[in-house]
């Protein structure tokens, strides 16, 4: 096979593009096992003189990452079990259940698709300190109990069902509640994987309303922390970029491993139009 | 199907949890900013008035809320299509059939999108940085003055536009991507006869192909880049000379520092009509060019 000099340019143009692209990351993990003030010479040193943990080690002893790197994961664990239970059922019924108001109530949540979730954070808030739930669990996890994007993901998925299948188990004697367990449910795990996979990502990058809600220094996620963090210590990069990846790592490693699930929730979020 | 009323024990939970939490907060939003609700009614509801359009028109005599809207307005219109034209680049890139590793290149452009905004965001503040930032380093080899990138009111908002574009540009692109696979190649085969060079295919044969994808993308990317917020909290705080002062960044500080929610209020309903007027615009605009 003969190689064209402009495929060879082509391929040279993406791979230096991936580096750059690619830059940014590997340069958080190398200043993060660089000692403290490494970073701040010129010029800039691309590598540890000597790899260390001591960032690491003052981070976690310092500043309370532990709590941080808890309530972060507990929250994303709980966001997920919340969105998959309610919109999975949600989905699902709107896609092949027939009930009164069914279209109505479909439309509502269409409309809702244009209004931003900020608008209603002020009330919300309000709502939530009426009820005692700022700085707890459950006030972080309102807002990713149900979302319309969530409903859709599974009713659309939920579509290609083939409705012999419900009508032959509803023949064998079986009721509604045991063939969405049993049937249904297994039909539909890998939009639940995706889904699951949004929310956590979704729950764990979140920033604005774990800013808003948690405003003690022990329900701060790590994002809030880091953010907090930052303001304190604008010297001292090693230990925020040990925080980085930190907080980077456990998503992308995730991303990572079930890419496949990512991208086809990526798109069929976006033919649907 | 069968016609019983039992999908509506499935959805409802779910249902009723968007209207409590979503809908609900949404509509006292909008009653909210008719009123003067601030720290004295935070404490005692006793204190709060309706004062009718009053926030609205305050709004709009305050400086900084045109200060804000003219920043946001520069990101939409200058960050959004520079990140869709970096997507866009990408996506033909590596849908081109001599491009050797897309899938490892793929995830690579993909990988910034899933990243923590936040810990991105302070990775930048760094590379960054005026003395000791890689950015400026590079540049020197090209014999280029360092630039105070994030102290600078005229460098802060690209700057962060910058960042923005490396952190988004992949998302849009795995769309460009999908798009650009379900282009069939015969008419762009035939144009080549015809004699058609390679920008005269893709002008006339590749973007209108993929106009629905383009203008979904639009929509989705400028109603999000409105939206602008953790970054310039992360990165500039507002500054430099509240050259990054966003309208959310100016909610936010309406609201949950100074707790001045009627003001609030009426920003975050401001916001929502600028995005949904543009994606009213964008629709328009699309079906006049038959793309629907």
């Amino acid at each position: 096979m003969r190689i064209k000099p402009q495929n060879i340019a082509l391929n040279a143009f993406i791979f230096i593009l991936a580096i750059i692209v690619a830059f940014p990351l590997f340069w958080m993990l190398s200043v993060s096992f660089m000692a403290a003030g490494e970073a701040s010479t010129f010029p800039p040193p691309l590598l540890p003189k000597q790899t260390q943990t001591s960032a690491y080690h003052e981070l976690f002893s310092s500043s309370g990452l532990w709590k941080y790197l808890f309530n972060s994961i507990f929250l994303a664990i709980c966001a997920t079990i919340l969105s998959l239970t309610f919109n999975v059922t949600a989905g699902y019924a709107f896609a092949k259940l027939k009930f009164k108001g069914r279209e109505a109530m479909f439309q509502t949540l269409l409309a809702a698709m244009v209004v931003p979730a900020q608008v209603g954070m002020m009330p919300l808030f309000l709502l939530l300190k009426t009820f005692g739930l700022v700085n707890t669990y459950a006030g972080a996890l309102v807002p990713w109990i149900a979302s319309v994007f969530g409903i859709f993901m599974v009713r659309q998925f939920a579509q290609s069902i083939p409705d012999e299948m419900l009508e032959a188990a509803r023949m064998d004697g079986a009721n509604e509640w045991q063939i969405f367990t049993k049937l249904i449910v297994p039909n539909l795990m890998p939009v639940m994987v995706t889904l699951g996979l949004f929310t956590f990502l979704g729950s764990w990058n979140d920033f604005m309303w774990p800013l808003i809600i948690m405003t003690d220094s022990n329900s701060y996620t790590l994002p809030v922390a880091l953010a907090v963090l930052s303001r304190e210590h604008v010297q001292d990069s090693e230990m925020m970029m040990a925080g980085a990846v930190i907080t980077v790592l456990p998503v992308l490693i995730l991303f990572i491993a079930l890419q496949r699930f990512y991208m086809r929730g990526l798109l069929a979020s976006s033919v649907k139009g | 199907m069968r016609n019983n009323n039992i999908g509506l024990w499935f959805v409802a939970p779910a249902f009723i949890a968007i209207v409590v939490f979503f809908f609900g907060p949404a509509l006292a939003a909008l009653i909210i900013s008719f009123t003067d609700f601030d720290i004295y009614a935070l404490a005692d509801l006793k204190n709060l008035r309706f004062v009718g359009f009053k926030n609205y028109i305050e709004l709009l005599q305050t400086p900084l809320f045109w200060k804000a809207l003219s920043n946001t307005l520069f990101f939409v219109f200058v960050g959004g299509p520079l990140s869709m034209a970096a997507s866009l680049g990408a996506a033909i890139l590596l849908n081109s059939q001599a491009a050797k590793f897309k899938n490892l290149a793929r995830t690579i452009f993909f990988a910034p999108v899933v990243t923590t905004l936040v810990a991105t965001a302070l990775v930048f503040k760094y590379l960054l940085h005026t003395k000791y930032g890689f950015l400026n380093f590079a540049l020197s080899k090209f014999g280029i003055d360092p630039i105070d990138w994030l102290g600078d009111p005229k460098w802060a908002m690209p700057a962060i536009v910058l960042f923005v574009v490396w952190k988004s540009f992949g998302y849009n692109m795995v769309i460009f991507i999908a798009a650009l696979q379900n282009v069939s190649s015969d008419l762009s085969d035939a144009a080549k006869i015809d004699g058609a060079n390679a920008w005269q295919r893709f002008l006339n044969v590749t973007l209108p192909a993929i106009g629905p994808s383009i203008l979904l993308v639009s929509i989705m990317t400028m109603t999000g880049f409105f939206q602008l917020f953790a970054e310039p909290y992360v990165m500039t705080q507002g500054g430099p000379a509240e050259q990054t002062v966003t309208v959310l960044y100016m909610m936010y500080e309406q609201g949950f520092k100074w707790w001045n929610l009627g003001n609030a209020s009426a920003v975050a309903f401001v916001l929502f009509l600028f995005m949904l007027l543009m994606t009213i615009i964008q629709t328009k605009f699309a079906s006049k060019q038959g793309v629907s």
